[in-house]
């Protein structure tokens, strides 16, 4: 493993995996913009990632692109690269990196969990994993998506003279969110900020199951009670939210397990959805991932690089530059 | 449980007021008594007596690796969050009644408890163990007051919340009382006022700008405020008992004044230690402070004596809608029959004009006061913190210039950020800490400071980071005293950030030897 370094960048023949500075040739493991980045000259993704990015920042966000399906290999000189469901969002993946024999899985982000946006995590066994650990703290145990979701249809059953407004990332969580009220059979209109329109229409052109959207506009004040509004976290906090009739501020997101932060960012009804591994999970994959050498990056790796070791288990914290906790979609 | 337990959820992430009168109006309409045992807890007067923090610590290491919990605590900043959070049972669907879950906890017995509570806190939902060891550790933090709670139960009856304020102290567990005049089916509880701790008169801090100009100085008189522990003192022929600010009966541990005092008042005073009424400081207050006893030794070496400022009571008269120049008389004439050395009256400055009284805030006695009291002279004493009454005028805080060392995550509302602050000054050429402060910043310096923490930890200690030597923070602080315990030789009092001294290169701050001559310890 000798041949990729803390960067995740393997110098033999010049690649990186999710670079935040423009590269000559880019592994990307999924379309957030802490991994996704516009202007590098060669693009390697799933289908579903290059049509993500393309949406976000133009069609010549790269000079050429390769697409792979999920399992199909890929060389460049003695390298062997396949991308596997991450189950993180749609499009997202692992990559499995053979050199000489050894496996090396890079995870990027992803959950175990059920999650009908996108395929879901396929373990692939490695002699190195190197993990994700947003969530790498055993308070993290996720609860079953749907009770929470339940809160929220509760909640506007309950309170007819508000309106919800729920924090959730443009892309991913959003249409996460509003599949997962699909599921609950909760099949009125669902208004979402402008932001989020381009990233919901190409998830319903992939035929994933989001319902009826439409987007937020300046209808009288009062039309807006009893509705759902998805928004990007960012708009919670802005005017734009002040146009809403009683706005109940709801967050979808990992983050919620935690009373004290939600209470911090002034989330009245926190919904513990989260599109990335808990404690559990993260522990379950390194131990069937067979994986003897461990490497973490991003997130709360100090408890997860302690454990290991405790199983011993060659680990190590994986520091990459422009990623810090809780910033990460 | 759960019902109580979802109240506290929706109370805590609940910023509007009006909702949270809401949510607690919602809960008390119940009638059994569970709303009791609600009251109880909202208003911080349920404990149990062998489950506190330290125990709770105890059981869940033995549930947990030691290390992953502290990790996890370091990370949520909340004990009774991250024990709930880690605990590895959760059982959702059986709630047991709140009445009946307290009431089976008060029986475990003390060589049972390990076991016993363990399996209490497996039985509960997350939520529901939270709202638990909330219970068990005390003092709740989810943005509810004890006047929020009374507010809620007076406008759901139609009562005012002064009558509740006044007899309040008098009640006792479950109230029945209170519920039955609150729905009219009985008159208002008798209460026997003498005998009660009467919550204090508090003042407001003065804004030197605004109420200078608005404020008339002869409709008012100043007196130092003195730094020891504010107490009410209750005395009658046959008792004498000491009530902390908070209402706590600390008695025991002033002895002498309990056997010493005579009369029969309420007297409202300043707790300090000191020889011929002369204050020796908070540093010595500190031995006495806290203890349950104290030896004859102590009660030698850190005498104590009461400097009253104000009285409620005389013999049977109740003063309280009185002057405050009408009670001075009665303070007075207490004084005068008390013939005891325990006491004294505080002052009177004289002033005719706020331009005065600035010289008696910042001079008198150099350290030995925090500074001036301004009351206004027709005032009645007035429980909790009314406006437009008393005002208090701070000294300046005394300044140092001192180098961001390490860090910490805070707790409460301020988790997730870097906001403990270990700042040190100079011994030669190594940086010696001098104090801690987490307060003090604006929220705006705090994500600066938390921003230049993660970008520039060069060593970590657990959950505190050492970081590069170049922040230099003004620190406030109200004095400084030596100790043995710290390695720099000096203890400060309430330290907090000023602000941050962007302009000043770290070798300008001062030596440990600088620090300790300008402000004068030995």
């Amino acid at each position: 493993m000798d041949f990729i370094n803390h960067q995740l960048f393997i110098k033999d023949i010049n690649v990186h995996i999710d670079p935040i500075l423009p590269k000559k040739t880019a592994i990307i493991t999924h379309g957030h913009a802490d991994h996704a980045r516009f202007g590098h000259d060669h693009v390697i993704a799933t289908r579903q990632t290059i049509e993500i990015m393309k949406i976000r920042y133009g069609d010549k966000c790269a000079k050429k692109f390769t697409s792979l399906r999920y399992g199909q290999k890929y060389s460049i000189k003695s390298f062997d690269f396949t991308l596997y469901p991450a189950g993180h969002i749609l499009g997202s993946a692992q990559v499995l990196i053979e050199k000489n024999n050894h496996r090396l899985v890079i995870t990027g982000d992803y959950k175990v969990g059920k999650d009908e946006t996108c395929k879901n995590f396929k373990l692939v066994k490695c002699d190195t994993l190197i993990t994700e650990a947003t969530f790498g703290l055993p308070i993290f145990q996720h609860p079953d998506p749907k009770d929470e979701i339940q809160k929220l249809i509760r909640s506007v059953k309950i309170n007819k003279n508000n309106c919800h407004i729920v924090g959730a990332y443009a892309l991913g969580k959003a249409q996460r969110v509003m599949n997962l009220l699909r599921q609950q059979k909760y099949n009125e209109t669902i208004y979402i900020h402008g932001s989020l329109e381009k990233l919901c229409q190409y998830y319903s052109k992939e035929k994933i199951n989001i319902g009826k959207f439409e987007k937020v506009s300046s209808k009288d004040k009062s039309f807006y009670e009893g509705k759902i509004i998805i928004a990007p976290p960012s708009a919670l906090k802005d005017r734009w939210s002040r146009r809403f009739p009683n706005p109940i501020i709801c967050m979808a997101s990992g983050w919620m397990t935690v009373k004290q932060r939600a209470k911090q960012q002034g989330i009245e009804l926190p919904l513990i959805i989260s599109d990335h591994s808990d404690w559990n999970e993260l522990l379950d994959t390194i131990k069937k991932s067979k994986a003897k050498n461990i490497l973490i990056t991003h997130g709360q790796e100090d408890a997860l690089v302690y454990y290991c070791k405790k199983q011993n288990l060659v680990s190590k914290p994986l520091s990459i530059q422009g990623r810090s906790d809780e910033e990460i979609e | 449980m759960k019902k109580f337990s979802s109240l506290l959820h929706n109370l805590i992430l609940t910023p509007s007021r009006n909702t949270k009168i809401k949510l607690l109006q919602d809960y008390f309409k119940i009638l059994d008594i569970n709303r009791a045992y609600a009251l109880a807890i909202l208003s911080d007067q349920l404990s149990f007596q062998f489950i506190k923090a330290s125990k709770l610590r105890e059981l869940v290491y033995e549930q947990v690796d030691q290390h992953l919990f502290d990790y996890s605590y370091d990370y949520v900043g909340d004990l009774a969050e991250t024990i709930s959070l880690i605990w590895p049972t959760n059982k959702e669907g059986k709630s047991q009644n709140l009445s009946t879950l307290i009431e089976n906890i008060k029986k475990i017995k003390k060589s049972e408890i390990n076991i016993e509570f363990s399996k209490v806190l497996s039985e509960l939902s997350n939520n529901e163990r939270w709202t638990l060891i909330k219970i068990c550790t005390g003092g709740l933090r989810i943005g509810v007051s004890e006047r929020l709670v009374k507010t809620a139960l007076a406008d759901l009856y139609n009562k005012s919340v002064n009558e509740i304020e006044e007899i309040w102290h008098g009640l006792e567990f479950p109230y029945e009382n209170l519920f039955q005049w609150l729905k009219n089916e009985t008159s208002k509880p008798k209460i026997d006022f003498k005998k009660l701790f009467h919550p204090m008169m508090l003042a407001n801090p003065i804004d030197e700008e605004k109420d200078f100009k608005r404020l008339d100085a002869n409709e008012f008189q100043a007196e130092y405020k003195w730094d020891g522990i504010r107490v009410q003192l209750m005395v009658s022929s046959n008792s004498v008992s000491l009530y902390s600010r908070t209402g706590d009966n600390i008695s025991s541990a002033f002895p002498e004044i309990i056997e010493t005092t005579k009369g029969d008042a309420v007297i409202d005073g300043e707790l300090l230690v000191g020889g011929n009424f002369k204050p020796s400081g908070f540093n010595d207050l500190q031995q006495r402070l806290n203890r349950k006893k104290a030896s004859k030794d102590l009660q030698k070496k850190f005498p104590v004596f009461i400097r009253a400022y104000d009285i409620l009571f005389y013999k049977e008269k109740d003063l309280r809608k009185l002057s405050l120049v009408e009670r001075r008389k009665y303070l007075e004439k207490f004084q005068n029959e008390n013939t005891t050395n325990q006491i004294d009256l505080s002052a009177i400055i004289n002033f005719s004009t706020w331009g005065e009284l600035t010289k008696y805030k910042n001079n008198f006695y150099d350290d030995l006061n925090e500074g001036v009291m301004i009351k206004l002279k027709n005032s009645e004493y007035l429980p909790g913190r009314k406006k437009g009454y008393w005002y208090k005028w701070k000294k300046n805080p005394k300044l140092v210039d001192a180098i961001l060392m390490y860090a910490q995550r805070g707790h409460g509302k301020r988790s997730s950020y870097y906001s403990d602050f270990t700042f040190g000054v100079w011994k030669e050429n190594e940086l010696v800490p001098i104090g801690k402060a987490y307060s003090g910043y604006t929220d705006k310096e705090l994500l600066v400071l938390d921003k230049f923490i993660r970008n520039n930890t060069t060593n970590k200690f657990g959950p505190v980071r050492e970081v590069k030597k170049e922040i230099i923070l003004e620190v406030a602080f109200d004095d400084v005293f030596p100790s043995t315990r710290h390695k720099s030789g000096v203890a400060m009092r309430f330290p907090r950030i000023h602000r941050i001294r962007w302009d000043k290169p770290i070798n300008e701050v001062l030596s440990i030897k600088e620090f300790k001559k300008e402000f004068k310890i030995d």
